[in-house]
């Protein structure tokens, strides 16, 4: 058995941080079989439990070793449809792969370059999965087709639902389009996984903002849903509160990544939307969104892209392997530092003052705590992204006076279900931002309920 | 869907249409905004509701840039890309006796359904609207079904009062008590109302329709600094009571783009 992991082929990095093609190639079979062949087959594998939606992660690398890829699809896709997207984002390195037994000694089977693997190799070559639905006939609405939504609805499909997902925007997939970059998730790679629940019969409504072009009790009493998931998510921009932050070139990483990936300004004006960013541009925060916006400053062709983050490396909440990847394409982490103002002429942003940072006793989250100095160091800037977190969208909750929302505007659930009978939550909207796949384990779990909901009230 | 019923020309810069948007359409109120885009690649346009019925929109639009451009050229019968909406708070109705609106060019179109609102809960409203010529003042006719008075101004003095709206509506509160004005036009001009009404004592609310990408309270692009705090013109507006609002900042912020718009216009309309 080889002991190392299998390496995936990427774009050079100076020749990436030029394009928005994607970064990592994927795995080829020959390198797939490989990598396969590293796997134990463990009797009690630790990977499945520490897989958010319980992929039998054994059986499809398996398959794989059989060379049967489309059972490993089929493996894969009765635990979460999408796997071409969950390959790509999937923080593995802190769930699947964290738990393999491999990682003990040396390294860990890379779960999720397989799973990417297969994902691709089922959009490639069109697998589809006939799968015999019972109709039941009762309708159940979902609010958001990102991934929380994507996933409620497909389990409550095969259950036999006739579901209606509703989405705000012009497109579907919420997060995947409008926040994950196209070098990270190509958009038409989204697209595809989506069609699969299409294919199961699932509804797509867009356009249709819940809350205002239909109310929660319209859904109810007019439209005759038994039942309502609410998968929203969090896309309300968090902001640093200090002075400045309303200067032009200020952006929420929201606003901007929105800009570029759904909107598509990286091609204006071929497209009509554009986006200014100028040469220096300081991104504010360490998580995924944050390393997502400085690449994306990179690729538009800024000279200077640091982050400011204000704790050490060791803390930063991104992927690992993004992380690994925007130093490669010349990302400046500028650490220990935490804005406190910006500062301009004719109310456009020229420079951003940072207090230095320490770091003191651990906090509630284990990490360090970062204490201020006193010190301060400026930087002249043409541009700035805040990237510090979002909050659940607010739309719904202001329609929904009766949804009972916790102080941070997350919706408060018991076992998914929130403070209105039948109506249920996951994802992103309850759990403030996070990721992709635990997103896609709550609406699969809410889904249960849900169906025990409507089985018990009807 | 989205399939457009009628359009007229208002002037050589403005037009109307109804679109019908039946999602839009049948929660809307007073104040409610949408966004539309023309075509599968086209920007987001925030415009707000004139009027409604149970299916359909009326929308007034300006042709200033490459998409509202666009937009002009859409027939009737011809369908739009996407309708989203009803978006933003419904207007704030208070409790008043006598109200005078403030409408500057295109600006008459976010007035008329709060104006309206107004009227149509047996307060007194007078209008006072502004234009470039005689043929920018806009929905005028509809105006004068629920308006007491409605006096003009024009840049040009081609009809009304050779000036600025301020100036009609000073003269006007040497006369006249009015306990709120409503004020909607270029940034300059609800600046300028606010000045005035200040000094006459008049409660300003305003319109405000900064750059907006969702309209959903997700991008932040629409943020408006009002007494040194954060509002998002989408979810936390349109309107706004106008003190303490940042006007300067606000047109910095609406020249952002100036650039690249002519850029656009230039490239693909071949104009300035």
């Amino acid at each position: 058995m080889k002991k190392e992991r299998t390496i995936m082929p990427v774009q050079h990095p100076e020749i990436r941080n030029k394009n928005f093609l994607e970064v990592a190639l994927g795995l080829n079979l020959g390198l797939a079989k490989i990598e396969a062949s590293r796997c134990l087959d463990c009797k009690n594998p630790r990977c499945v439990p520490a897989c958010p939606v319980s992929i039998d992660i054994p059986a499809f690398i398996k398959n794989i070793n059989e060379e049967n890829i489309e059972e490993a699809y089929f493996t894969i896709y009765k635990s979460n449809i999408l796997p071409a997207i969950c390959g790509r984002v999937c923080p593995q390195e802190k769930q699947c792969e964290r738990a393999c037994i491999l990682a003990i000694k040396s390294e860990s089977v890379s779960i999720g370059a397989l799973e990417r693997f297969v994902g691709d190799y089922a959009l490639e070559h069109e697998l589809k999965i006939e799968e015999c639905i019972l109709e039941n006939n009762i309708k159940v609405a979902i609010v958001g087709s990102g991934p929380a939504g994507i996933s409620a609805a497909a389990s409550l499909r095969r259950l036999g639902y006739s579901v209606d997902v509703y989405e705000a925007l012009h497109e579907f997939g919420g997060v995947l389009k409008y926040g994950i970059p196209d070098f990270r998730l190509p958009k038409d790679i989204v697209d595809l996984e989506i069609e699969k629940a299409t294919n199961m019969g699932v509804h797509f409504h867009k356009n249709i903002i819940i809350g205002k072009s239909i109310t929660i009790d319209q859904l109810f009493d007019e439209y005759g849903y038994k039942s309502i998931f609410l998968g929203n998510g969090a896309g309300l921009p968090k902001s640093l509160g200090v002075p400045g932050e309303n200067l032009t070139g200020v952006y929420f990483a929201n606003e901007f990544l929105t800009r570029v990936n759904l909107m598509k300004a990286r091609d204006f004006p071929n497209t009509p939307t554009p986006v200014r960013i100028g040469q220096n541009v300081a991104v504010v925060g360490g998580g995924n969104v944050a390393i997502d916006a400085a690449r994306t400053a990179k690729r538009l062709g800024a000279k200077n892209v640091f982050i400011l983050y204000r704790r050490d490396m060791d803390a930063l909440p991104a992927r690992l392997e993004e992380v690994h990847h925007a130093i490669e394409e010349g990302i400046d982490f500028r650490l220990l530092l935490n804005p406190v103002e910006f500062s301009g002429e004719n109310y456009s942003v020229k420079e951003v003052k940072c207090e230095i940072m320490e770091l003191g006793e651990p906090d509630s989250s284990g990490r360090r705590r970062p204490m201020p100095t006193g010190k301060y160091k400026t930087f002249k800037i043409d541009s700035s992204i805040i990237s510090i977190g979002q909050s659940p969208n607010p739309i719904l909750k202001s329609a929904t006076p009766n949804l009972e929302t916790d102080s941070r505007g997350r919706i408060v659930v018991n076992d998914y279900q929130t403070s209105i009978p039948g109506v249920f939550a996951g994802g992103d909207v309850v759990s403030g931002a996070a990721t992709v796949i635990l997103a896609m384990g709550a609406g699969k779990e809410a889904a249960v309920e849900m169906d025990n909901y409507i089985k018990n009230n009807n | 869907m989205y399939r457009i019923k009628h359009k007229e020309i208002l002037n050589v810069d403005v037009e109307l249409m109804i679109v019908e948007a039946p999602f839009v359409a049948k929660n809307a109120q007073p104040g409610n905004f949408l966004i539309v885009r023309v075509d599968e690649s086209g920007e987001r346009i925030p415009l707000t509701i004139v009027e409604n019925n149970e299916t359909d929109v009326t929308i007034v639009y300006q042709k200033l840039g490459y998409s509202t451009t666009l937009l002009s050229k859409k027939q009737i019968g011809e369908e739009l890309f996407d309708v989203v909406g009803p978006l933003g708070k419904s207007s704030h109705i208070r409790d008043v006796k006598c109200v005078l609106g403030i409408a500057g060019g295109v600006g008459a179109a976010p007035l008329f359904p709060q104006l309206k609102e107004y009227a149509n809960q047996g307060i007194i409203v007078d209008l006072v609207i502004g234009g470039r010529t005689k043929e920018h003042l806009i929905l005028v006719e509809k105006y004068k079904e629920f308006c007491r008075n409605i006096y003009y101004a024009t840049d040009d003095g081609s009809f009304g009062t050779k000036g600025f709206v301020t100036q009609v509506a000073e003269e006007l509160y040497q006369t006249t008590t009015y306990d709120l004005s409503i004020a909607i036009g270029p940034l300059i001009m609800m600046k300028n109302c606010v000045a005035l009404n200040k000094k006459y004592n008049v409660l300003t609310d305003v319109s405000l329709n900064p750059i907006m990408i969702d309209g959903t309270g997700m991008c932040g692009n629409c943020r408006v600094t009002i007494n040194n705090k954060t509002f998002f013109a989408c979810v936390d507006g349109p309107d706004f009571p106008a003190d303490g609002i940042d006007f300067e900042e606000l047109m910095s912020k609406q020249q952002y783009y100036k650039e690249e718009e002519s850029h656009i216009c230039r490239m693909k309309l071949g104009k300035e």
